[in-house]
């Protein structure tokens, strides 16, 4: 009866397991890398942010120093309010610092570029980024080169 | 001219065989349908059937579900960095996995490991007269050996085709976030957000589940049927493997044409 | 009591019974004999209602086997024991739980009354000590009493036994036959004992019934049957286990010359 009773336990694993499995799969992947950023939160407005969604990297010069923690949408500008967390580490960002939406590649995932200024003062918590620059919309680009074209 | 007669005569023959195997397969269907419910009477020896035929297959499939994902990273991450796109590579891996790698994979390993142990289980039960024994005890050994084992490999194939996909997954991010450095937000990321819970994980679940009906029928009918000599068990077990892997393979092509296609 | 009336059964071509007649009483042993591929254990199937015959009756304790529905039918398996051929013990399982296998199929009864029951069949075979063994360490005897512990588990009022002496050692065959007979006497049973050992089954039988080429060529008491010998060669070359005789006729139905493909019979008499 011993026996028995721990297949059924090891079962009653099993199909737990298999059904957690599923259930992982189904609904929570995006939380799974969801690494907390320990550092300051800036912000930066965007007219558009095509394809940006919450934890896409902010990168400096090609690494990795954020992430996106949040976007909304501004009532009164209807622009996009992108909130970053900056790793700790890089807190020397100057205040003139340009934010880009970039895609990695032709069709990858889209990130934050920061470009940095010259000021001498860095950004600290909850500063914002004034100069941005939205994401670039490869439809739009196709048609204005058609349109440039045509106009020639 | 005889030569070719022959041959046409050979091919009505497999036809005709082929028929008759399917059409006794449907009548043991029917059979096994009326017992499907009443088995649950005995949950104790379901439960048993898939502590047999799912815990006991969990190291061959997770070991192997482990070596596809990081299959897929490596050519995965191969061919999406030529675009400069790896940080697509998460979803690749496990839209491949999910939606058609875990359940056909998972499968075929299943119908080899387990699926040929059922049959040659019920096929030696036949041969040493243990089947015809409980039907003079007045036990129905539809209902006692042949429903608790369909069950068992119906409900162990989806959990199994499922932690086969979430292995492969993590096999993935293994080699392409920890060994080839791509982003682990976006690995997970793009995942998340491109991938379908109900359309892509539903419709490998209902997969590997009808995956799971085809093995257990081909693998109880085998054993049930198997002729009660050494030879005629070894055809079984042989019998059983080769039917359920092209069942799969045929089977994965409708239903992916069904949900994916177009 | 049992009865088979004007019974045929074939498989394919080959027909096993052709238009039989038997009659098996209750408080007998009743031993049914004949070479080897004579549908003897087609016969304990046909009893048991495993395999339905292509016409005729059978009958037993007034309920018609060969028409009954699957619930009646189970019914009346309950009342029947089998011992098979090579014991058909469920390997999976120790000799004692097989033995309570059918006790806990159609009985609630407590686990405490079924451990008491188990316990005295096992002892009424000689194999108390080996209940927590399983079958695969068994000897041959030693598995087909504890199959015959099993088959007596529901007090059954009919016992069929199928080749119970083949593969013996004299030891266990002798323990097997003094097993056959006592519980027959003491449970007043109906046994139905199929075999090809003349001497063993002429030995414990009331009854005999030799059956060859589908139909019966001798029956009645054992020594009604040795006195029928005479009158069919068959019966006395089965008996007396001759090499030639009626029963090995059929083969030379062909000449060999034909299926060697030869012209002319090369036989030594031309």
């Amino acid at each position: 009866m011993n026996v028995q009773r721990g297949i059924e336990v090891v079962v009653g694993l099993f199909v737990l397991a298999g059904i957690a499995a599923l259930m992982v799969m189904a609904l929570q992947w995006s939380n799974f890398g969801a690494s907390r950023v320990n550092g300051y939160e800036i912000t930066a407005r965007f007219d558009n942010i095509g394809g940006l969604t919450t934890q896409s990297p902010v990168k400096l010069a090609g690494l990795t120093i954020g992430r996106v923690e949040s976007i909304e949408l501004d009532p009164d500008t209807f622009q996009a309010e992108v909130h970053m967390i900056i790793d700790g580490k890089y807190d020397s960002l100057p205040t003139d610092s340009f934010a880009n939406i970039y895609t990695a590649g032709l069709l990858g995932s889209q990130y934050v570029e920061i470009s940095p200024g010259g000021a001498l003062e860095s950004l600290e918590d909850g500063d914002r980024i004034t100069m941005t620059q939205s994401a670039i919309i490869l439809e739009n680009i196709v048609s204005k080169f058609l349109f440039d074209k045509a106009k020639e | 001219m005889s030569r070719l007669l022959e041959a046409l005569a050979r091919l009505g023959r497999l036809m005709i065989g082929g028929v008759r195997h399917a059409g006794a397969m449907a009548l043991f269907a029917l059979d096994l349908a009326w017992v499907l419910i009443p088995t649950w009477s005995r949950p104790r020896d379901v439960a048993q059937q898939v502590y047999a035929a799912g815990v006991l297959s969990l190291v061959i499939i997770l070991v192997a579900g482990g070596f596809v994902g990081l299959v897929l990273g490596l050519q995965g991450y191969n061919i999406l960095s030529t675009f400069n796109a790896s940080e697509s590579l998460g979803v690749m891996v496990a839209l491949s996995l999910v939606r058609e790698l875990g359940p056909v994979v998972a499968a075929l390993l299943f119908a080899g490991r387990a699926g040929s142990a059922i049959t040659a289980e019920i096929a030696l039960m036949k041969t040493t007269e243990q089947l015809a024994a409980l039907e003079m005890m007045a036990v129905d050994p539809m209902r006692r050996v042949i429903g608790p084992r369909f069950w068992g490999a119906l409900i162990s194939v989806p959990l199994l085709a499922a932690l086969f996909s979430l292995v492969g997954v993590l096999g993935g991010y293994l080699i392409g976030v920890v060994v080839l450095g791509v982003d682990a937000a976006s690995y997970w990321g793009q995942i998340g957000e491109q991938m379908a819970a109900w359309e892509d994980v539903g419709g490998g679940a209902l997969k590997s589940v009808a995956f799971g009906a085809v093995i257990a029928l081909i693998a109880v009918y085998e054993g049930y049927t198997a002729e009660p000599t050494a030879s005629g068990m070894a055809r079984a077990t042989t019998q059983t493997v080769v039917l359920s892997s092209l069942g799969v393979l045929g089977l994965d092509f409708v239903m992916t044409a069904f949900m994916f296609g177009a | 009591m049992i009865e088979l009336a004007r019974l045929r059964f074939s498989r394919g071509e080959q027909v096993i019974f052709d238009e039989v007649d038997m009659r098996f009483e209750r408080g007998e042993v009743t031993a049914v004999l004949g070479p080897s591929g004579t549908g003897k254990t087609t016969l304990l199937r046909l009893i048991g209602g495993q395999v339905r015959p292509k016409s005729g009756v059978v009958r037993v304790d007034g309920t018609e086997v060969s028409r009954a529905r699957r619930k009646r039918l189970y019914a009346l398996r309950r009342r029947m024991g089998v011992l098979f051929q090579n014991g058909a013990l469920f390997t999976d399982l120790t000799v004692g739980e097989n033995v309570a296998f059918p006790l806990r199929a159609h009985s609630a009864l407590d686990e405490a009354l079924i451990r008491r029951i188990v316990l005295f069949k096992l002892e009424a075979v000689g194999l108390r000590s080996a209940r927590d063994k399983y079958p695969a360490e068994l000897s041959g005897g030693m598995a087909r009493r504890a199959a015959l512990a099993r088959a007596m588990a529901l007090d059954p009022e009919i016992m069929l036994y199928d080749e119970p002496f083949a593969g013996q050692d004299p030891v266990s065959m002798g323990v097997l036959l003094r097993l056959i007979r006592r519980l027959n006497d003491a449970l007043g049973l109906t046994s139905v004992v199929v075999t090809h050992d003349v001497n063993e089954a002429l030995s414990i039988s009331d009854r005999v019934i030799v059956i060859a080429g589908g139909r019966v060529i001798g029956q009645g008491t054992p020594d009604e049957v040795r006195a029928q010998r005479h009158r069919e060669p068959a019966l006395a070359q089965f008996l007396d286990g001759a090499a030639d005789g009626p029963l090995n006729a059929t083969d030379s139905a062909v000449p060999l010359s034909t299926d060697l493909g030869l012209r002319f019979d090369p036989g030594v008499d031309r």
